[in-house]
């Protein structure tokens, strides 16, 4: 019989469960059934009692890694402690959330344990064994696997399982007891953009995406990049959406060319950037491959404003593509926005 | 004074983002329909890595970068035609399999022992460069595999930025959620850094440093290393193309107005 270990971290309080965890207790209590096999939690975070309480109705035994040392996000403190977590659960199937946190270190403690590590999961299946789906060749390719190995880990993407919520109560946490090597790394801070100029919104309802045509050359011959800004900085603010580009748009920057001066590679989508989840999608001046089909292969309702009847890419992938001047239909959208809100 | 620096960087070849890619399935498992074929690249995130590793050794005297790179001795070659031209590096060519659908530890394995036998490769001193993810498998576990197989337990992935000290520690910008940076100071080398996108731009071609890395680059590949990987125990059941096709309504007779009004409706913000 399979034991499953949902491994979780705090956010940066420490003490509360990041949603993303959550998620992976959801996808944990679902393979417990579809297995009928134990599970196992294990919170790393400065303090796990609030964590415990959120998760006492799981009824799984919950195992704690605890401290100071587990307030910073470092590759050295975490995996000595996930180490420390799975081998007090001897788990055979390890999940857990594919954030930044836990994508860093997971890989490293599979190679500690023995075991085997298989990324980007988007679902669980199979009744008697477990099979695992993800993709290939970015979001292109899309497989279904399973492996000998154990204990085998499965890192969950973000947004493929409900975040669980039970009732608080009480619970008794078990707490390992972790020793941690010199630590030569020392966590100083997160830096983030402006908050006028946030465009990454990971939890947004809706996703924009620029393309190149925004800085291109428009009817009079001229570029108007700035204008182009102040419509995008518009729609951002005024629907909460979060902001994608493709990658010739960010590219941009290097080559000397106009330039939407809020773009950062890390709101590339696509090939090389991200694949965002988000319940609906608008391109805007897109024309490529990236945006259209790897970039939003995980949102749901997609639209497209392009210049182009003719482009291949949308069609097929778009629900409704507009054929207009986005630069007048998003001038609109922002004093419709702006109208509701007054 | 600069620091002197190792810096192996870790790169794959894949398939030009370009090409349509069809998976086929043989008694070996799924690979890619004429995967030998196909044109083919540097990863976009090791090479991401090699020019920040090239731009680092050039601040640092004394420094090299070693490429290591696990493919077809033919494509190997055909790659590194291109990438040659850009930046000074040393090939460390090995001959094997490619694709996506290889196991992730069987390829940490070979490369781990490919780094660990380079000649003047001094451990202490060592930068372990590789893309945070890859265009094939895209799991982003190789580079951490391999560090933990050379005991190395300094770790950041997704980096887009490393600033060197003049004691040999740096600073690491790290991708994290909600489009934010992690700031991590480290006391120095050994570290493993899996790069996103970094901040430079590509290389233009410089037909002398070509010249000059091909010298060593064709004796290394007529001597690169065989390998085959094992599959360890993973199973493939299913791999197929998304097969999801939907029915696009192009709208082209709608007014601005009335376009913005549809949109807003669809929002949800009215």
């Amino acid at each position: 019989m399979e034991t499953i270990l949902v491994l979780m971290h705090a956010d940066e309080t420490g003490t509360t469960l990041t949603k993303s965890s959550l998620e992976a207790a959801t996808a944990g209590i679902e393979l417990k059934t579809q297995l009928s096999a134990s599970l196992v939690i294990g919170v790393i975070a400065v303090d796990a009692s609030s964590a415990a309480s959120a998760l006492a109705s799981t009824g799984a035994r919950i195992l704690a890694v605890t401290g100071d040392a587990y307030a910073q996000a470092r590759y050295a403190s975490d995996a000595a402690a996930c180490e420390a977590l799975c081998r007090a659960a001897n788990a055979s199937i390890i999940l857990a959330p594919a954030s930044s946190r836990f994508a860093r270190v997971s890989a490293g403690v599979a190679r500690r344990l023995g075991g085997a590590i298989d990324t980007h999961i988007t679902a669980i299946g199979g009744s008697t064994s477990v099979e695992a789906s993800r993709w290939f060749y970015r979001q292109r390719i899309e497989s279904v696997l399973s492996r000998d190995a154990r204990p085998w880990f499965l890192l969950l993407d973000a947004g493929t399982h409900q975040a669980f919520s039970g009732t608080p109560g009480e619970t008794a946490i078990e707490h390992v007891a972790v020793t941690l090597p010199a630590l030569r790394t020392t966590v100083t801070g997160l830096r983030a953009p402006l908050q006028t100029a946030q465009t990454i919104r990971p939890d947004a309802k809706m996703l924009l995406v620029a393309g190149a045509g925004w800085t291109k050359k428009q009817p009079d011959g001229q570029t108007h990049a700035g204008e182009a800004g102040e419509l995008i900085l518009g729609f951002l603010q005024g629907s909460g959406a979060s902001l994608g580009s493709s990658k010739s748009l960010v590219d941009q920057g290097s080559d000397n060319q106009a330039v939407l001066p809020f773009l950062t590679h890390m709101n590339q989508i696509g090939q090389t950037g991200a694949t965002p989840r988000h319940e609906k999608g608008l391109s805007t001046c897109c024309h490529g491959e990236e945006p259209h089909v790897v970039g939003w292969r995980f949102i749901a309702e997609r639209r497209a404003i392009s210049l182009d009847p003719n482009c291949g890419w949308t069609r097929g992938k778009a629900d409704v593509v507009y054929i207009a001047d986005a630069f007048a239909v998003i001038a609109k959208v922002n004093a419709l926005l702006e109208a509701a809100k007054a | 004074m600069g620091n002197v620096l190792h810096i192996v960087v870790c790169a794959g070849i894949v398939p030009d983002p370009l090409q349509t890619l069809e998976p086929v399935n043989g008694p070996a498992g799924p690979g890619l329909k004429n995967e030998m074929m196909l044109p083919a690249v540097l990863d976009p995130w090791a090479a991401s890595a090699l020019y920040e590793a090239a731009h680092l050794t050039a601040k640092n005297a004394g420094s090299k970068v070693w490429l290591v790179s696990l493919g077809p001795k033919a494509k190997l070659q055909q790659v590194m035609m291109t990438v040659a031209q850009k930046v000074s590096f040393e090939l460390v060519p090995i001959d094997g399999p490619i694709g996506g659908f290889t196991d992730a530890h069987a390829t940490a394995a070979v490369l781990a022992e490919a780094i660990a036998a380079i000649p003047g490769l001094d451990r202490d001193k060592l930068l372990l460069f590789g893309g945070w993810e890859s265009a094939t498998r895209g799991a982003g576990v190789t580079l951490q595999l391999i560090g933990e197989r050379l005991g190395i337990i300094d770790q950041f992935q997704g980096v887009d930025q490393i600033a060197l000290h003049e004691d040999g520690s740096f600073e690491v910008l790290e991708r994290v959620e909600g489009g934010k940076h992690q700031l991590s100071v480290c006391a120095g080398a050994p570290a493993v850094l899996g790069w996103a996108t970094g901040n430079l731009g590509e290389p233009r071609n410089n037909p002398q440093i070509g010249m000059a890395n091909m010298r060593l680059m064709m004796p290394a590949l007529q001597k690169a290393k065989p390998a085959t990987l094992a599959s360890n125990g993973l199973h493939y059941i299913s791999t197929s193309l998304p097969k999801q096709q939907r029915t696009t309504r192009v709208v082209k007779d709608m007014s601005t107005d009335e376009i913005a009004r549809e949109l807003i409706a669809w929002m949800g913000a009215e």
